[in-house]
Parts: C-alpha cells; structure tokens; sequence
C-alpha cells in the first residue's frame, strides 16, 4: 500500500537519470521486488539483491518494522540503504550503511511547535496519546521533549488504548484544565474522533490541536468533517508545495501514472537521486563504500521536498512543512 | 462541579450503550445458559445496517434503528438454528457452543471486513440531533437524551414484556426449568428463538446507539464491547436483566469516572478492578442469585 507510490517514483526517476546521462555511461537498473510486508519475505529480498543480484543501493523497506528486521543485512554486507517511508525513531541506529529520507516525528513536530507559537499565545499544554502503541508513545516522548524545551507547561497527560471510541472522559477532563493547546499522539482515525468530540463538548477554537504526521491521512477529512479545521500537521512534503522542482514532479507523475503522487513516493524519488547524485560524483560503481560515503555527505540536496542534508546520525535535515486542516483538506499554514 | 456533572452526562451515555448490548447477552445466559460469544458480531452488523439504510438508502434514523433491530433479531436467532440448536439436541457440552459462537464472530467479522473494508466509518451527522443544551457549562446533546431514552424505552418494553406477556412468561419459565417448561407444553426450542431474536435486535440498536455517539463504526467494534458485556452480566448478576441495566450504567460511570479521577492510562484496570471488589463483597453480582438458587 505504501510501496507502489514509491515504486513509481523510482522508476521514473531512474528512467529519467538514464535518458539525461547525468552519470555519463553509467546506466541504472532498478530491481524492485515485494515483500508482501512480511519480514521473512523481506529479510529474502534483501539477501538476494545483495548475494545475486550484487546491488549498490537497496531503496526501502517500506515499513519499518520489516526494515528492522532486513537492514542488519545490509549493513553487515556494507551495502547502502535508503528507507522512504520509515518513520519510526531508531532506523538509522541499524548501522552507518543505513540513511532515510523520511523524516522522524522528531525532525516535523518542533517546526509545528514553533509554527503554532508565533500564530497563538501558548503557555499551557495537555497531551493525549495511544499508549499501546509503539509509534504513537515514541511521538508522546518527542512532543513532550518539545514542549519543555520550548518553556510550555504541560498541564496534564492523558491516554488512549486502541480501539478505544470514546474520549469524553480525557476530553472533559482537559477541558477542566484549560490548555491553550492540545497535542494529539494518534493516527488519523483516533485523532478525527478526538477533535470531533473535543469540539462537541465544548472545547472552542481558542483551543489548538497539533497532530504527528502520522495523522495525515483523507480518512481525517471523512471522520471529523468540519471539527478538523484549524488541526496543525507537520510533513516534508505535500502536493502543491510550491517549488518549480516539485511541480515539475508532480505534473510528470500525474502524466505517467494518471494519479498525484504521495508524501513517500516523492521521498522516494529523492532519495533515487541522492543516489544518483553519489554515484556521480564518484564515478564509478564497483565500491559501496564510496558510494556510502558520498551519501553521506549530502549537503543541501535540492530535491523535492526541499533542500535536503543528513545529519552525522544519517537522518534527513528538511524544512518541514507545517499543514493545516482547512475544508476537507491539508493546505500550508500561514 | 461543573467537571462532575459532565463526567456523569458522559458516563451515563456511555453505560447506556453498554446496558442495551448486556441485556441481550444476559438473557441468553439467564434463559438458555449459554455464553454466546458471538453476541459483539451481532452488534457490529447492526451498527452496519442502521448505517447502510442511513448512508446508502438515505432513510432517517427513525426507520434505521428498527431495520438494525428486525436484522440482527434475524441474525441471532440464526446463530440458534446453526449452532445452539443442534448442540442442544445432541446435549453437547456448553463449552463447545462457547467456541462454536467464537468461530461464527470471526467469521462475521472477516465478512464485514471483505464487505465494508477495515476503516472506520461514521454516521452522516443528523441535523435535528446535533443540537445541545448546556447548563452551568454541563453539555447534554439532543443526540445523548434521544440515545438515553431509547435504551429506557427498550429496557421498560422488555421488562414489561418478560412480566405481562405469555411470552415472556415463557421465557421465564424456561429459564427457571428447561424440563418444567417442557412440562407445561412450552416449547423450549419457540422460546430459544424468541430469546434470541430479542438479545439480538437489543444488540443491534446498541450497535446504531454507540456508531451514533462515539461516530465510529468498525468491523471490530464488537470485539471491545463484548469484554465490557461479559463485565456488565458478571456484575449484574447472570441472568438477572435489570442487574444487566444497572450494571452497564454503573460500568460506564465507573469508567469514565476512572479516567476523570484517577488515571486514564488505567481505565479499564480501574474498571475491571472495581467490579471485582463488588464481586468480592456480593459474589453473586448485584441482582443475581446463587447458582443454587437458579437452578
């Protein structure tokens, strides 16, 4: 589900490396395989691309929890990987051969903070997370890490378990508190539901809500109709971001494909030319370790999704995007 | 105050939905003695249907709520034909219906998840039920009272129902002694039909009841609440239909009350552990008699 956008993506960026000859003679071949997203399916793909086939570069797993499982191979066999739809904290701890172009929740939600500070007069803070689940307890840790490093008190932390229907109980009690913003560790089914009762019992839109980007999703739009509005996101990328680079994307895959892209298939079509770019300034394609290090010293890459660097720990350094839910969909907050 | 008044509006909403679906659970237990698993698939599909006749067939909830009835009445009573039906007949173990019902949950619920998909879908929002009122800064929607009293209406139908009609005098005479009622010329298999086409629709209309409120539908909505039903029953006493009232809103409010008071991270640990301390002090659950008793 999240890998055909990116499947796309790559093809099209390696079609379109071939035809320009940016690498001269040097002629990219993609091999794309699907693992069904089953890790033993997963950590098989990963061997034969790197012991058969003999790739340079393993783009993906699409998911992280089968990247857990593959990458220690990668890494162990010193072939490069770059994940774009993996956003769970800890990817790139794998090894040095292991980078993404997927930003964490660390990377987005500080840009939001920031974003709803200069726009809102926040002091007080109330939190409300899924604490069965790994994603959205790691988003808690890095909003709350946030918050108290940009001097806002937080008043009280709730929770959710999955599957959980009703929040009136934390939202009444939230709502007692009297926080100048909410911030929402959960997916975008919890999320619509918790804005569409936060706004049936009462809380007004004096009160902000911030969301992880795990939330951004239409199914938001479906749930909480017009309770959404004013819910703050943050993201790499989105369809309509302005650069003549992504346009130029964007109209080349709607041509192609028939479809706008997604978040991951323009992460994906980065990092295709992150390693494209590598390679060139190599040179040659018969040395990993050169191709790693030259991955590794991306610096202002403009892609996409903006200009894009890696940090020492090989975590993408991007502008990110702060999203606001406006009439049924995401649109850039001003 | 304000806070407390709230919590209660929230806890009785919530208890509302957990009484009208324990109702039905327990008396299949208190007339037929059989733990039927299956009863949350039930609920699920009812939620289902009062969504498709409002969503797809543009009808109002006022006909909604009695097609969901009339289906999953149909849809439990089915679960009799197949399963209990002809465990009785062979005098099975009742633990093998206990499974038998799991295995016909899981299929219900595979089947919603290849008809409806896996989201979550919601109720189109009723304009003449979005409304509130609000006093001292407690909120009540117009679609909490109308949820409230139809469980009430529902309630008092069945508690009528099982005191002053034959029917229910039926009922109650199975559940009191299958071989009695044999006896007396009923027909305990009639009386298992109606028993469960009750339990059923009751499920059913909670289903409509809690998609409405909580404007979430699932196909594994049914899978949460039945732990809370089975709550509901122990708490209320087996059988007992007016513990099944009780206990539903008194678990609601326990709940709610939990998150509010206490710590929302322990919510159904605070739940949980409080009906067994009821339990601990009445082991027979509020309204319930000793298994002696009933038998």
């Amino acid at each position: 589900m999240y890998g055909i956008e990116q499947k796309n993506a790559i093809e099209m960026a390696i079609d379109e490396i071939n035809e320009s000859r940016m690498l001269g003679d040097i002629r990219v071949v993609g091999i794309h395989m699907d693992d069904g997203a089953d890790k033993a399916q997963t950590v098989n793909i990963f061997q034969r691309l790197i012991n058969q086939d003999k790739v340079q570069v393993i783009l993906g797993a699409s998911l992280a929890t089968l990247s857990f499982a593959a990458d220690p191979i990668a890494q162990a066999a010193g072939v490069p990987v770059i994940a774009s739809s993996n956003t769970a904290a800890g990817i790139t701890d794998i090894g040095n051969y292991i980078f993404r172009t997927s930003p964490p929740e660390n990377i987005l939600f500080p840009g939001v903070l920031a974003y709803a500070e200069r726009k809102y007069n926040i002091k007080k803070a109330a939190q409300l997370y899924g604490i069965d689940d790994q994603l959205m307890k790691s988003a808690y840790l890095i909003h709350k890490e946030a918050l108290a490093g940009a001097g806002i008190e937080v008043l009280l932390s709730e929770t959710f378990n999955r599957g959980d229907v009703d929040f009136s109980a934390q939202l009444t009690k939230i709502k007692a508190a009297g926080p100048d913003v909410v911030v929402l560790g959960a997916l975008a089914e919890e999320s619509a539901n918790i804005l569409y009762q936060a706004r049936q019992l009462g809380i007004g839109d004096n009160v902000v809500f911030l969301g992880a980007n795990a939330a951004i999703s239409t199914k938001l739009f479906e749930l909480a109709g017009p309770a959404a509005n004013g819910f703050l996101v943050g993201a790499s990328w989105y369809a309509e971001y302005p650069s003549p680079k992504n346009q130029a994307f964007v109209a080349a895959y709607v041509k192609r494909y028939g479809h706008k892209p997604d978040v991951f298939g323009a992460q994906a079509y980065d990092a295709a030319y992150i390693v494209a770019e590598a390679v060139r300034r190599v040179g040659r394609t018969d040395d990993r370790k050169a191709i790693r290090d030259a991955i590794a010293a991306t610096r202002d890459f403009t892609g996409v999704i903006g200009k894009l660097s890696f940090s020492a720990t090989r975590e993408p350094i991007v502008t990110p995007k702060v999203l606001e839910a406006r009439g049924g969909s995401f649109v850039p907050a001003e | 105050m304000t806070v407390l008044f709230q919590q209660l509006v929230n806890g009785f909403s919530l208890g509302a939905t957990y009484a009208v679906f324990a109702i039905g659970f327990t008396m299949i237990f208190g007339v037929l003695n059989l733990l039927n698993m299956a009863h949350g698939a039930v609920f699920m599909w009812g939620a289902y249907i009062g969504l498709a006749c409002v969503a797809d067939l543009g009808l109002p909830l006022a006909l909604a709520v009695p097609a969901a009835f009339v289906f999953s009445g149909l849809l439990s009573v089915s679960y009799e034909i197949v399963i209990f039906g002809p465990l009785r007949k062979k005098e099975a173990h009742r633990w093998i219906g206990l499974i038998a019902s799991l295995a016909m949950a899981r299929g219900l619920v595979a089947l919603a998840q290849m008809i409806f998909g896996t989201h979550v879908v919601r109720y189109p929002t009723v304009g003449l039920l979005s409304g509130y009122m609000e006093m001292g800064g407690v909120r009540v929607h117009t679609l909490q009272i109308v949820i409230f009293g139809i469980a009430v209406l529902l309630m008092g139908a069945l508690a009528f129902m099982l005191q002053r009609t034959r029917m229910g005098r039926a009922i109650r005479t199975v559940a009191f002694s299958p071989r009695v009622a044999e006896l007396a010329g009923i027909s305990v298999r009639n009386t298992a039909f109606a028993t469960f086409f009750l339990a059923g629709a009751l499920a059913g209309v909670a289903g409509v009841l809690l998609g409405l409120l909580f404007n979430a539908v699932s196909p594994f909505m049914g899978e949460t609440i039945l732990l809370k039903g089975l709550t509901v029953v122990i708490l209320g006493g087996l059988g007992s239909v007016p513990g099944a009232m009780l206990g539903g809103l008194l678990l609601g409010v326990i709940e709610v009350f939990s998150v509010g008071y206490v710590s929302s991270a322990f919510r159904d640990a605070i739940g949980f552990g409080l009906v067994f301390v009821i339990l601990l002090i009445k082991p027979s659950g509020l309204f319930g008699q000793t298994e002696a008793a009933r038998a």
